[in-house]
């Protein structure tokens, strides 16, 4: 079969009875076992479990139970999401031994809706990282081009999709981790609204800043994978009920009328050239077809990366206390008392970007250091919403870069932590104000690396940005990277 | 001692509210239980694990603090108190610093006579840890979370207290207004309220605090009366020898009556609180307020009163009666079953305290039913069994909450009141002690009381003993 079919399209298919779920998934899974060598986008590939789930949901389709849009078809969970009887890691050490005894809320319903889970998807470590280079289980490549990061931190999940190793996948994002690298990988992928998605059974990594989104070849896919996760959730009360959540109804060809604005601030140092013409030449594509466009200040750009990286290491830093070795995971061999058992065990256990995070987050909310680093970080997040709430009154959308660059090489990153936390730019402070945002690709580099384009939207109004992204789609032509070519796989 | 000292006392009392699931999951508050039977994997913290506030918890909090004559917070939250220990699953306790639920109250306290107000600083809501338990054998620590997650209220009293009596009076009025509340059943002996005792002392007339210590692991009034004591002795000799008081946490050794330091303020944890980002913050509206208000019960100072009025008792009784609760629910059931107040205020106020005292129990610990009690008013009223069976089988009641009726008609303790019976017994007495009859004819009225004991012991008491003392008149 050719995988390059979309999600959406694969389920047609198999409800159409052109191809049965086991075939797809064997498809998929053999796709997965000739390529994984090279990519490296999983942790743990459950070929038998997702064999007889196929034939099971097979018997469900057959019998008229399942009848959604993705019945049957296989897709890539990050690693960060909790599946009942399979290992989940974090791509860490010290949850390498860690099997959950629950399922993450959006898992179970794409699972009531059909899904076969064919494993874990490689991230960074705790998704800190914006390379996939933290994951202690190994880096993942790039499709593009083998030398180079998938981007972070669900850089599995979009290399899976990129490489046509699943159709779908999904992953979080806390900074960009869904965005950035759907933009490295030339796939698509949405950040919803915080709220949106139930973050039940996500291991958090900061949580007022993590939301659970869908990766894919296209905006269908993506709205489509959306409609099903999204909802209130009565095991996660940050999560809201909330209207406007038809989103495959937006999947309409129009942008006539519709208002973009284009944050100045968003194009000036830093930018690579080639990644300004392209997303430039995007928001012309949306102007041709009847959206106005115009440029604004945004302001408080430069404010965005210290603030993020204070709240969400803060947060972080708590929230990764419960790993010690006590109760599951990892322990280290040997140790005097209690907190040498702690100590050891943490230090075995984590990578060095994990502990990184966890000292700044420990320091900025210690006593005599907690209002002059988190209290004004938060204040900082506060004027941020702020000043995009003011924008929103003028545009229904805002367009941009997703990075500053395109996908960059193995090992460029990691020696730089400064470099790799200023590529999250235009992405953190997104999730610093709750908004949902999209990538998708809009063009390539002279290197032959897609570069990905950003849309956000107001607070619940995913269907202004997926509506403008997939008028922007019917522009362009969707690519397969060079690796999948190359291979004739 | 030379000067004149004064002692300072602030409490920290933590009450664990009687819900029926956990502050943040659905599990079961439910007391003993195999080990972590009652968990999931939120009280666990399980990774992806998301607490969700029970809303109860909240409702209690609310009533403890209205009962308090607090303000109500009426936008408040969470925070996360990071600590490192095995009973505290997340390695952080959800707690709040910020924005606690309820501040600036008091409550009135007597001591010999004398009223006074205590301030209440605030009172936050908060989850209970699991527990540790050490096996000698493999020389290693279990920990069962079957406690973790369980509701708390800390309620945080203003250094306002300045002796022993005033720190039981506080206690004891807490105790009893969440009581009356429903909000916990406040047992000291059982952990389900603990009290911290923050002393210091200073010379009187000084007005600046002196350096105060906290005092940890109090489990009985006696334990807090006796520490209290301990603490200031070693605080004012500390003084009087030139030495410095030092900021520190104590632990209390009940049984060696001592206390030693558990932890200076020099290595005091840095909690890093911040407020929780996996809770919202809990609005509560005026409606719900009002809600709650209306929900209050009748609380001790208004029973009281209207024990007074409306049954006629006096003060002194109806002050013991409300004293505790779970007397005031028994005395008010008994009366619903048509008992007579003051009499089911007598079994209560003697007999019931009399065992209550020689068990060694807390009024909480009753465990017989008014029913029984009344039932047995009955069999009094209706003089089918006398005093002295009616004491032996209330013993029963108290001891086995048995049912009066088939227990007397079983062990056969009806009274005789078979005229003919009785005069052959008391025949047989005045001929078995001609000494005191030979008293009585002599004008020893008392003798005749000898008599009648010997009569009801032939008779093994079930005697009618108005009809004894008639009898044994006429024949002699």
């Amino acid at each position: 079969m050719d995988l390059s079919i979309t999600a959406v399209e694969l389920g047609k298919k198999i409800k159409d009875k052109e191809i049965s779920v086991v075939e797809a998934t064997t498809a998929f899974l053999d796709s997965i076992e000739a390529k994984e060598k090279d990519i490296h986008a999983f942790v743990t590939v459950d070929r038998e479990g997702a064999i007889k789930r196929a034939e099971e949901v097979q018997k469900l389709i057959d019998g008229g139970t399942l009848t959604g849009p993705l019945a049957g078809v296989p897709v890539a969970i990050k690693d960060n999401m909790c599946i009942d009887g399979m290992l989940t890691t974090c791509s860490s050490k010290i949850l390498s031994n860690f099997v959950p005894t629950f399922t993450a809320t959006a898992v179970e319903k794409l699972q009531a809706a059909g899904a076969v889970i064919v494993g874990k998807a490689n991230m960074d470590e705790f998704a800190m990282g914006s390379t996939t280079e933290t994951s202690y289980y190994g880096e993942t490549k790039n499709p593009w081009d083998l030398e180079r990061v998938p981007g972070g931190s669900s850089g599995g999940s979009a290399a899976a999709v990129a490489a046509e190793e699943v159709p779908y996948a999904l992953g979080s994002d806390t900074g960009g981790s869904i965005r950035q690298p759907a933009g490295f990988c030339g796939v698509t992928g949405i950040k919803p609204t915080y709220g949106r998605v139930s973050r039940y059974g996500l291991i958090a990594y900061g949580s007022s800043l993590d939301q659970i989104g869908p990766l894919a070849k296209d905006v269908t896919d993506c709205a489509t994978v959306l409609e099903i996760i999204c909802g209130k959730d009565d095991r996660d009360s940050t999560s809201v009920k909330e209207g406007g959540d038809d989103f495959t109804d937006a999947l309409v060809d129009d942008v006539k009328g519709m208002k973009i604005g284009i944050p100045k601030d968003y194009f000036g140092k830093g930018l690579d050239a080639e990644v300004k013409e392209a997303v430039m030449a995007a928001a012309k594509a949306l102007e041709a077809k009847g959206a106005v466009v115009e440029e604004f200040d945004l302001s408080l750009v430069e404010y965005a990366i210290p603030a993020y990286y204070i709240i969400a290491s803060a947060e972080a830093s708590s929230n990764l206390e419960r790993f010690d070795g006590v109760k599951y995971g990892y322990r280290t061999e040997e140790f005097s008392d209690l907190h040498n058992m702690y100590k050891k065990t943490r230090s075995e256990g984590f990578g060095a970007e994990v502990k990184r995070r966890i000292m700044l987050g420990s320091f900025v909310l210690s006593s005599g250091y907690f209002d002059a680093y988190y209290m004004k970080a938060l204040r900082t997040k506060a004027l941020i919403k702020q000043a995009f709430d003011k924008a929103f009154e003028k545009y229904d959308v805002i367009l941009g870069p997703v990075a500053p660059t395109t996908a960059l090489k193995l090992g460029e990153s990691l020696s730089d932590p400064i470099k790799m936390y200023l590529g999250d730019i235009y992405t953190v402070s997104v999730n610093l104000a709750g908004l949902p945002g999209i990538s998708l690709p809009c063009g390539y580099d002279s290197k032959g690396l897609p570069i990905g384009l950003q849309l956000l939207g107001k607070h619940f109004d995913e269907k202004s940005i997926i509506r403008a992204a997939y008028a922007f789609e019917q522009t362009t032509e969707y690519k397969r990277p060079a690796f999948a070519v190359e291979r004739g796989l | 001692m030379s000067k004149a000292y004064e002692t300072v006392i602030g409490l920290e009392v933590h009450v664990e509210l009687a819900t029926k699931t956990k502050i943040f999951c659905g599990c079961s508050t439910a007391f003993g239980g195999a080990p972590n039977t009652h968990t999931c994997p939120v009280c666990t913290g399980m990774p992806g694990s998301l607490p969700v506030l029970n809303k109860e918890v909240v409702n209690k909090a609310i009533a403890v603090g209205l009962a308090t004559n607090c303000k109500i917070t009426q936008n408040c939250k969470f925070d996360r108190k990071n600590y490192f220990y095995p009973d505290n699953p997340q390695n952080y306790q959800i707690s709040q610093l910020y924005y606690p639920i309820c501040r600036d109250g008091k409550v009135e306290i007597e001591v010999e006579g004398k009223k006074k107000f205590i301030g209440i600083h605030e009172i936050h809501m908060e989850e209970d840890a699991g527990k540790l338990i050490h096996d000698p054998y493999t020389d290693s620590s279990l920990v069962d979370f079957n406690r973790s997650g369980v509701p708390l209220i800390e309620i945080v009293s203003e250094p306002d207290m300045r002796s022993a009596d005033e720190v039981i009076a506080y206690l004891d009025k807490l105790r009893m207004t969440i009581q009356y509340l429903g909000a916990s059943d406040c047992k000291l002996n059982e952990g389900s309220m603990r009290a911290d005792v923050n002393l210091s002392v200073r010379e009187v007339g000084e007005s600046e605090f002196g350096t105060r210590t906290e005092m940890k692991n109090l489990n009985s009034f006696k334990a807090i009366a006796r520490a209290i004591e301990n603490e200031r002795e070693r605080q004012i000799d500390l003084i009087e020898a030139g030495k410095e008081v030092i900021q520190e946490t104590r632990r209390w050794d009940d049984t060696k009556e001592y206390s030693y330091a558990m932890r200076s303020k020099e290595d005091a944890q840095d909690y890093r609180y911040f407020p929780d980002p996996d809770l919202v913050p809990i609005i509560i509206s005026d409606e719900w307020l009002e809600e709650i208000k209306n929900k209050q019960p009748e609380f001790r100072e208004e029973k009281k009163a209207r024990y007074q009025k409306e049954y006629g008792l006096p003060e002194y009784d109806a002050d013991i009666l409300t004293g505790t609760k779970k007397l005031a629910d028994i005395f008010e059931e008994t009366i619903a079953l048509d008992a007579n107040p003051k009499k089911v205020s007598n079994w209560l106020m003697v007999e019931t305290m009399r065992l209550l005292k020689e068990k060694e129990m807390d009024a909480e610990d009753i465990t017989f039913s008014a029913a029984n009690l009344a039932k047995l008013i009955q069999l009094t009223d209706s003089q089918a069994i006398n005093s002295t069976v009616a004491k032996e089988v209330f013993e029963k009641i108290f001891e086995e909450d048995i049912d009066p009726d088939k227990y007397v008609e079983e062990k056969g303790l009806k009274t005789v009141n078979d005229e003919g019976a009785l005069r052959a017994t008391i025949e047989q007495v005045i001929a078995d002690n001609p000494q005191s009859v030979e008293d009585y004819r002599n004008g020893k009225e008392k003798a005749i009381g000898f008599l009648v004991g010997q009569t009801m012991k032939a008779m093994k008491g079930k005697a009618n003993p108005g009809m004894v003392n008639q009898i044994l008149k006429e024949l002699l």
